[in-house]
């Protein structure tokens, strides 16, 4: 909601920049009340995974009690529930993303399968020998390795697009890599160790271009981003279940219809079947194909209440108090003349990765925790980009809408806090 | 500060973590790799060997400042030391991290000062990191360790 004028009258309701009412909405998340070593949790660890709201807790809860069964096989009544509820999922994500069909929705465990899925089946149809797969210089490993694997595989060659000191990708660089052995593009859409929101809109059309198709990487876009797959124009999307403020184990790659149809199985298995003979088997259609043996049932329904609920919230109004909480932290913490920031791009959302002179990210993770402020301290699955900057890891403090401009404050103050430890 | 970070961060961690000892590679004698694959910190250990006692004892690497810190204490206090009575430093060292074994403060001497660790469970491979390097260095052992 709009902070409205009257705003100031309720009391219980303070709106912070963005709009959001964050008081209210951080009375959602009972693992926020809490303290750690004395004091009150500061969780800034979101790009690792994101907490969740009594609503998906619930519903959870509720569904195991009450709904859950094997789905698409019995004839009773609970396993038409859970089939129910469980496809009734599918459709909400159709809508999160608006794919123009739910049949676009694959569910897999996580963003790290949905790449795998499309690398060994996608990626092990039409890559041949010299053919290439195009990444970013700025890839998570798990946007990197599958593709490693398949490359080496299929005799193909895995080309990267070099960023610039701030974490920019070179896109005059990118146009000069795309050219007629490559076979696909692969791009995070939101870098995890930097921030940088890339340009895929545009990245996409170039590929398109060369006729080539593109995979988005969503697995930290999908909570901070509004996502439309129809308007990207992207040929795959995948994100995880636990970024956006549902169950780890869950996640979704969405494909295009046509490109789909065309890919074979990844597994084999139940579920992925029309019929078996031990001559012949015949694949189930979309999206049943890609969804061998008994899914993540409950996780798959977390996950569809979780994005109900983050487009509840808005994620236009969540991207805005992010981005007031991203400004002001760089601000805050560029005022310490030890601390540099890694991460500089103009266009970046929910992460602030920084170094302090003479003081080893662990030992600023470690400060933090006992002032109750939780970061992830390290490589963040990106060591290639520890290796662009030279450095060997960075603490990095995400943010989410359930933030305050007061934690980022405890935040600056734990990191001077460690300042003066090592001083 | 609270006082357990105090207790893991004594002035004589921090001390060494900036101006570590016997901070150099060593030409003559074993030496070994090691690294934790979590957090990237690596740490090369450098033994030379008079029979079964150590002459001297050095390192090279990058961490944080406990894995510094470690490693540098640790290189101070293992000159002259048998194979087996390093053994037995590091069965205490390592009881007194992990907080299982009651240290031997006479033994330990200066180690004593990683007793906060004991608090702190995922820094324990911080401080043993040079340890588990060190023994593959007498072992003459040409694998990289691994804390994973």
């Amino acid at each position: 909601m709009r902070a409205a004028p009257h705003a100031a009258s309720l009391p219980h309701r303070r709106a912070e920049a963005g709009g959001l009412d964050v008081r209210r909405l951080r009375a959602d998340f009972p693992i926020l009340h809490q303290q750690v070593h004395g004091k009150p949790l500061v969780y800034l660890d979101n790009a690792a995974s994101s907490q969740k709201p009594r609503q998906v807790i619930d519903a959870v809860a509720h569904f195991d009690s009450t709904d859950y069964a094997n789905i698409h096989r019995g004839v009773h009544s609970l396993s038409q529930r859970a089939t129910t509820a469980f496809e009734e999922a599918r459709d909400r994500v159709q809508r999160f993303l608006n794919a123009a069909d739910r049949k676009e929705i694959v569910f897999v465990r996580g963003t790290t399968e949905a790449i795998n899925l499309v690398a060994q089946s996608y990626g092990r149809m039409v890559l041949n020998l010299g053919d290439e797969v195009l990444i970013s210089a700025m890839e998570h490993h798990s946007n990197i390795v599958p593709w490693q694997m398949v490359c080496r595989e299929r005799g193909a060659v895995l080309r990267v697009v070099p960023m610039n000191d701030d974490g920019d990708l070179l896109l005059d660089h990118y146009e000069r890599l795309i050219g007629p052995r490559t076979k696909l593009v692969s791009l995070v859409h939101l870098s995890n160790a930097l921030g940088t929101i890339n340009p895929v809109r545009r990245m996409i059309d170039v590929a398109h271009r060369h006729g080539v198709p593109v995979l988005i990487d969503g697995a930290q876009a999908a909570p901070h981003l509004a996502v439309d797959v129809q308007a990207l124009d992207c040929d795959f999307y995948a994100f995880s279940g636990h970024k956006v403020y549902g169950p780890s184990g869950v996640g979704v790659l969405y494909g295009k219809a046509e490109i789909l149809e065309v890919m074979p199985p990844y597994q084999g298995g139940g579920e992925m079947i029309s019929a078996v003979t031990f001559e012949k088997t015949f694949y189930k259609g979309l999206p049943g194909k890609f969804e061998a043996g008994t899914p993540n049932i409950t996780g798959g329904v977390g996950l569809g209440v979780a994005l109900d609920y983050l487009s509840g919230v808005g994620l236009d109004a969540a991207a805005a108090h992010e981005q007031a909480l991203l400004a002001y932290a760089t601000e805050q913490m560029s005022r310490l003349p030890q601390v540099r920031i890694i991460g500089t791009a103009k266009e970046k959302a929910s992460v602030l990765s920084f170094v302090v002179d003479g003081i080893h990210p662990h030992d600023i993770g470690t400060i933090l925790d006992r002032e109750g402020i939780a970061v992830r301290a390290g490589h963040h699955c990106a060591q290639p980009v520890m290796q662009r900057f030279r450095i060997p890891a960075t603490t990095r403090a995400s943010f989410a809408f359930y933030n305050t401009k007061e934690e980022v404050d405890a935040l600056v103050a734990g990191v001077r806090t460690a300042i003066e430890v090592f001083a | 500060m609270s006082d357990d970070l105090r207790d893991l961060y004594q002035d004589i961690i921090i001390e060494h973590s900036k101006r570590p000892r016997n901070f150099h590679p060593m030409e003559d004698g074993q030496k070994a790799e090691g690294f934790n694959p979590l957090c990237g910190d690596v740490c090369t250990v450098y033994v030379s060997l008079e029979g079964d006692v150590v002459r001297d004892v050095s390192f090279q690497g990058s961490g944080c400042a406990i894995s510094t810190a470690s490693a540098s204490v640790m290189t101070e206090t293992l000159k002259g030391k048998t194979r087996r009575q390093i053994e037995e430093l590091f069965g205490n060292f390592h009881g007194l991290v992990t907080g299982t074994r009651s240290p031997d403060p006479i033994e330990l001497g200066k180690l004593a000062v990683f007793s906060g660790v004991s608090e702190y469970p995922t820094r324990v491979k911080c401080a043993t990191l040079c340890w588990h390097t060190l023994r593959a260095a007498l072992e003459g052992r040409d694998e990289p360790v691994s804390t994973e």
